[in-house]
């Protein structure tokens, strides 16, 4: 269907700021290469997890943002500081409520994620650097735990963080050390929680978010992996449109070889 | 590849403007130090002799760019086209140079930032900032009844305040065998993980006093349990069941005007006797669930610094 001088011209003024864009910084193209991408036929709902985690993540960062206009990392003011987020401030409670129990979901959908990585074998070669930024991943996702828990500055907060830095100190030869960092100083004091609010919100999320970066980039390179029992690819090559050249265009270990496709 | 005289050939000629800009560079450093005008004199040479460096050795690389683009053109290889190739062979030794250079200074640069941040980062928490050196004052001896043991909370640091609200368990001994006051000391933080140890018996808050901001209620244990994970212990502190690894820390004392004074933290491996006779090895302070004493003290060979006293 051949189209009108008209259609053409608004088709070229709509995309003009698209071509413009590309034309300076190849981010359409990146954009493209990041999001239309094969999949293989029989992909399963448990392929979203790692989706899931990823949201979880985004709603943790954001309503953490905003909890830190109002939160008070200081021995005095710490506590009622979250008093006041949960009781006074408008949709105070909405919001540590989200960061509270997404902290949970953050944990249990990482290890949900893990669990289907394994049990579809999606470790394997060549995925297994992201299985190992993934487990960094799930330890960072674990620090950030213990490090939020201390600071709504409570008896339990206080109490689980003691002996979380004790465990810590029971390791052989570095464990006092570490424990000794982590509480900055002799004791627990005004440093550990200032200390702790700023590892829970600017190094450990900053880590964090430079490995969701490269794990999600060695998804997208190496492409989703096809449940175990699908009769296809494990992953499916680009159609790049060319005969695959060099050793990383070469996809063999992306192949789940089931014998009805060796048969063949 | 082109042997040694050839190097020769393409190296630049020989200039004085590098000296020159040297000599000014040298006289705003003297000059910083002893006046001013030697200073901004010495800048007025930099510049001069910074441009005449340039504009040289900008006119000396100018022609040679422009040869691989005519060269290219033609198909056989042309004089010129060897000429770019020499070219390019020697200009990548300066390219390898830079290089170096600029992950060499890079090195540098991130060193320089980020050594002393991670010093600071790391470093005070093992120089001992923070620990208090004021001698806790916990009042009359004349509110500890001899052989009963009294709750006594205090304030570690009076700096950082109510975050270093401590509690120890204090009998007085009576007078020992030489004749001296004696006091078992014991501190509340379980040796398993850290959570505060409990007198198992009745306490007389009733009985409660209090001096300045210590408060003190007289308590019959019949010894001490950890709430958290169970660990239980005699009243020297001695582990009775439990996870614990070692005693009770205790504190020392001394008296001074007829107060009780609290003396150094220390950790303590197993108490043999009791009370005024009770007989023990000191250790310096050890986080809960390291071993002093046993095998096992081999596998925290290394002190830690800062720790307290």
């Amino acid at each position: 269907m051949a189209k009108s001088a008209r259609q053409a011209q608004i088709e070229k003024a709509a995309l003009y700021p698209l071509d413009w864009t590309e034309e300076r910084t190849g981010l359409v193209g990146y954009t493209k290469w990041f999001l239309f991408r094969n999949v293989p036929r029989d992909v399963n709902w448990m392929q979203t997890l790692g989706a899931a985690t990823l949201t979880a993540f985004i709603v943790q960062a954001t309503t953490g943002v905003f909890l830190a206009m109002y939160y008070k990392p200081d021995p005095d003011s710490a506590y009622a500081s979250i008093q006041n987020i949960t009781n006074e401030v408008t949709l105070g409670w909405l919001v540590r409520g989200m960061h509270k129990w997404g902290a949970s979901l953050f944990i249990i959908l990482m290890f949900l994620h893990m669990a289907r990585t394994f049990m579809f074998g999606a470790y394997k070669y060549p995925r297994e650097l992201n299985w190992i930024t993934g487990v960094i991943l799930l330890v960072m996702g674990m620090a950030e735990g213990f490090t939020g828990y201390l600071l709504p500055w409570d008896q339990t907060a206080y109490w689980a963080t003691v002996v979380g830095i004790n465990i810590n100190a029971t390791a052989p030869i570095a464990g006092p050390f570490i424990a000794q960092f982590l509480q900055g100083g002799a004791q627990i004091g005004p440093d550990t929680l200032s200390k702790f609010y700023s590892l829970h919100m600017l190094v450990i999320p900053g880590g964090i978010m430079a490995l969701i970066g490269l794990h999600m980039y060695l998804v997208i390179r190496l492409g989703v992996t096809s449940p175990p029992w699908s009769p296809t690819a494990a992953g499916r090559p680009r159609d790049e449109g060319e005969e695959p050249q060099g050793y990383g265009a070469y996809r063999e270990g992306l192949i789940r070889e089931h014998e009805e496709d060796k048969a063949s | 590849m082109s042997d040694g005289t050839d190097n020769h050939d393409q190296a630049p000629g020989s200039s004085l403007w590098p000296i020159g800009f040297a000599i000014g560079i040298a006289c705003i450093l003297v000059g910083l130090v002893i006046s001013w005008p030697a200073a901004v004199l010495g800048a007025a040479v930099t510049i001069v002799f910074g441009v005449l460096w340039i504009r040289d050795a900008a006119r000396s690389h100018a022609p040679v760019d422009s040869a691989p683009a005519h060269a290219l053109v033609d198909g056989t290889p042309s004089e010129a086209q060897l000429a770019a190739e020499e070219q390019h062979l020697e200009t990548y030794g300066r390219a390898g140079f830079l290089t170096l250079a600029t992950i060499g200074l890079g090195g540098v640069i991130g060193a320089g930032v980020v050594l002393p941040s991670l010093g600071f980062a790391v470093l005070p928490s093992f120089t001992g900032e923070g620990i208090e050196t004021n001698p806790v004052d916990l009042g009359p001896i004349s509110n500890f009844p001899e052989g009963t043991f009294v709750i006594t909370s205090f304030t570690g640091s009076k700096r950082q305040g109510d975050v270093s609200r401590r509690t120890a368990y204090i009998r007085n001994n009576g007078l020992s065998a030489e004749k001296e006051p004696s006091f078992t000391i014991i501190y509340s933080r379980c040796v398993h993980l850290g959570c505060p140890i409990q007198p198992n018996g009745p306490a007389f808050k009733d009985q409660a006093k209090t001096y300045k901001d210590v408060t003190l209620t007289p308590v019959k244990p019949a010894g001490f349990g950890c709430p958290c994970h169970g660990g239980a212990y005699d009243t020297e502190g001695n582990r009775t069941a439990g996870p614990p690894v070692r005693s009770l820390d205790r504190y020392a004392f001394s008296v001074a005007d007829g107060n009780l004074i609290l003396g150094d933290h220390f950790s303590v491996g197993t108490v043999a006797g009791t009370a005024a006779d009770a007989v023990m090895t000191r250790y310096p302070v050890a986080y809960p669930g390291v071993h002093v004493d046993g095998i096992e003290r081999f596998l925290y060979p290394l002190p830690v610094p800062g720790a307290g006293a």
